[in-house]
C-alpha cells in the first residue's frame, strides 16, 4: 500500500550555463508514494516558492512517457531506479521513508546545463538534421501495400524507432557515447526499403556529426541499452558499425 | 582519415588489433602447452621461433599491435572522459546486465600490460633476444628453453610466487578478453538481435581458449615445484 513518506531531495543547482553548479539539500515531508516523481518536484517547487525560493528547473512536457523531455538523473539511473520508463513514469513508491534522493542533470559535454536539471539537446537536433530522413518528392499518396515489407523487418524497424530522444544513452554511458540514439535514427530508417537507397550517406553523415559534437566512443558496455527508457537494443550499434563500416569500405 | 578521425573507425582499429592480438595468443598457447607433451618438442618450437627472420617480422607486427592497440586506447580513454564534460556524477548506480570488465577494460589494459613487462623479461629478453645479440644473460643456453622455462617456475618458493603471478596476470587477460572479444565482433557489425546470446559465448569461448593453455602449464609447473618442495 502506498503510504505518506518524509524524503530528503539532494538537488543540482546551476544558475546558468557558465555558472559552478552545487548540490543543495531540500526536506520534504508528507509526501505520497502515489505521487509521480516530478509531481514530488512540483511539490518541492511550490515550498520553495512560499520561502521566496528559485524553484528548481527542470524539462517536462507529456508526462505520459512519449515525448523524451524529461530527463532527471535521479540516485545514479537515468530516469531513475525503475526500468523502461521515462522520469514523469517513475513514482514516489521506489523510494523509502527517510531516504535521500539525489537528482543530477545529464552530464555530457554536448548536453550543456542550461539551469538546475535542464540541459540543452540540441545536439540530438542537430545529428537528425545531419541524415536522419528520407528525401522524398511528395506526390500523391502511394498505396499502403506498394512496398511488401516483411512483418519481422517492420518490427524491428518499429522497435528502434521508439527512441524518443531523450538522452539517457548519451547520460548512461561512462564514455559519454551517443552510439545507441544514433543507432536507433540509422536502423530505423535503414531497415525500410525507403531508407535503404540513402543508408550509406546517413550513416556516415550522421556519425561525423556525432563526432563533431564531441560526444565519447562506444565501447560496447551496454549501459545504453539497460537504461533506455524505451528498451532499444544494443543490436542496434552492430548494424550502425556495419553500415558505416561498408560505406567506408565503398568510397 | 577515417581510422583516426572518426569514433567507428577508432572501435575498428581497436577491433581488428586486438583480434589479432587474440590469435596471437592462441598461438602462443598452444605453442607453450607442447612443454608439458615433450621439452624437446618445446626446444623445436624454440629454435624454429628464435632468430629467425620470418620470428624477428612477427615479433616487430606484434610490438606494432600492442603500440597501436595501447596508443588508442589512451587516446579514447582522454576523449571519454571529456566527453563528460566540467562535473562528474556525484552518484553512479550499478546498471543491470553491464558486466564490471568492461567498464573497467583500461584498468585491466594496464594490469595485462604491466605483468607483460614481467613476461618480456623472463622469457622474451632471456630467449629471443639473447639468441638475436649474442649477449650471456648467464640464465641458461638460448637453445635450452625447457629446461629455463621448468627452472624458473619449480624454484622454491620464488617459482611458486611467479606461477602465482602469472595466474593473476591470466585472470586479468581473461576478463578483458571476454568483454573484448564479443565487443570486437560486435563493432565489426557481426551482430543482430539473434545473435547477440551466441557472439557473447563465443567470445567467452575464444578468451578461455586463448587462456586456458598458458593456465594449464603454469598449473603443471605449479604442481611440479609443490612436489618438489
Amino acid at each position: 500500500m502506498d503510504q505518506y513518506i518524509d524524503i530528503k531531495v539532494r538537488v543540482w543547482r546551476q544558475a546558468g550555463p557558465k555558472a559552478q553548479g552545487h548540490f543543495e539539500t531540500y526536506e520534504l515531508k508528507h509526501v505520497f508514494q502515489g505521487a509521480s516523481f516530478l509531481e514530488m518536484i512540483d511539490i518541492l517547487n511550490e515550498q520553495l516558492v512560499a520561502e521566496h525560493k528559485d524553484p528548481v528547473t527542470y524539462d517536462h512536457d507529456c508526462r505520459e512517457g512519449i515525448c523524451g523531455m524529461c530527463s532527471m538523473y535521479v540516485n545514479g539511473h537515468p530516469h531513475g531506479p525503475d526500468s523502461a520508463i521515462t522520469t514523469c513514469q517513475l513514482h514516489m513508491r521506489k523510494f523509502k521513508d527517510g531516504e535521500t534522493i539525489t537528482v543530477e542533470p545529464w552530464r555530457s559535454r554536448a548536453f550543456p546545463v542550461i539551469k538546475d536539471l535542464m540541459v540543452d539537446r540540441g545536439a540530438y537536433d542537430k545529428i537528425m538534421q545531419a541524415g536522419g530522413f528520407v528525401s522524398v518528392n511528395t506526390g500523391g499518396v502511394p498505396d499502403a501495400n506498394a512496398i511488401p515489407i516483411p512483418k519481422p523487418v517492420a518490427d524491428e524497424a518499429m522497435d528502434a524507432a521508439s527512441c524518443i530522444g531523450c538522452g539517457a544513452c548519451a547520460a548512461a554511458c561512462k564514455n559519454g557515447s551517443a552510439m545507441l540514439f544514433v543507432a536507433a535514427k540509422v536502423s530505423q530508417l535503414a531497415l525500410l526499403p525507403q531508407g535503404k537507397i540513402e543508408a550509406a550517406a546517413r550513416a556516415k553523415a550522421m556519425v561525423a556529426k556525432m563526432d563533431e559534437l564531441g560526444f565519447g566512443n562506444c565501447t560496447n558496455t551496454g549501459a545504453c541499452a539497460a537504461e533506455c527508457p524505451k528498451s532499444v537494443s544494443l543490436a542496434n550499434i552492430a548494424r550502425l558499425n556495419r553500415e558505416f563500416l561498408c560505406a567506408k569500405f565503398q568510397d | 582519415m577515417w581510422l583516426k578521425d572518426s569514433s567507428i573507425g577508432r572501435k575498428f582499429v581497436m577491433s581488428i588489433s586486438g583480434l589479432a592480438l587474440v590469435l596471437f595468443l592462441i598461438f602462443h598457447g598452444c605453442m607453450n602447452l607442447a612443454v608439458v607433451f615433450s621439452e624437446d618438442a618445446y626446444n623445436m618450437i624454440c629454435h624454429l621461433l628464435g632468430a629467425n627472420w620470418y620470428a624477428l617480422i612477427g615479433t616487430i607486427g606484434l610490438a606494432f599491435l600492442v603500440l597501436v592497440h595501447f596508443c588508442y586506447a589512451i587516446y579514447l580513454t582522454i576523449q571519454n572522459r571529456a566527453a563528460r564534460g566540467n562535473d562528474r556524477y556525484a552518484v553512479t548506480g550499478k546498471k543491470e546486465g553491464v558486466d564490471w570488465a568492461s567498464e573497467n577494460m583500461l584498468v585491466l589494459g594496464f594490469c595485462v600490460l604491466g605483468f607483460l613487462v614481467l613476461h618480456l623479461y623472463n622469457f622474451w629478453f632471456k630467449m629471443q633476444f639473447a639468441e638475436i645479440t649474442g649477449i650471456e644473460t648467464g640464465a641458461f643456453d638460448p637453445q635450452n628453453g625447457a629446461a629455463y622455462v621448468k627452472a624458473l617456475f619449480t624454484e622454491p618458493v620464488w617459482g611458486q610466487i611467479y606461477c602465482a603471478l602469472y595466474l593473476i596476470w591470466l585472470a586479468a587477460l581473461w576478463l578483458h578478453l571476454n568483454h573484448g572479444v564479443w565487443s570486437a565482433l560486435h563493432t565489426l557489425g557481426w551482430n543482430n538481435l539473434v545473435w547477440m546470446k551466441r557472439i557473447k559465448v563465443i567470445g567467452c569461448i575464444i578468451a578461455s581458449l586463448a587462456i586456458a593453455p598458458f593456465a594449464i602449464v603454469v598449473l603443471y609447473y605449479l604442481g611440479m615445484g609443490i612436489a618438489m618442495l
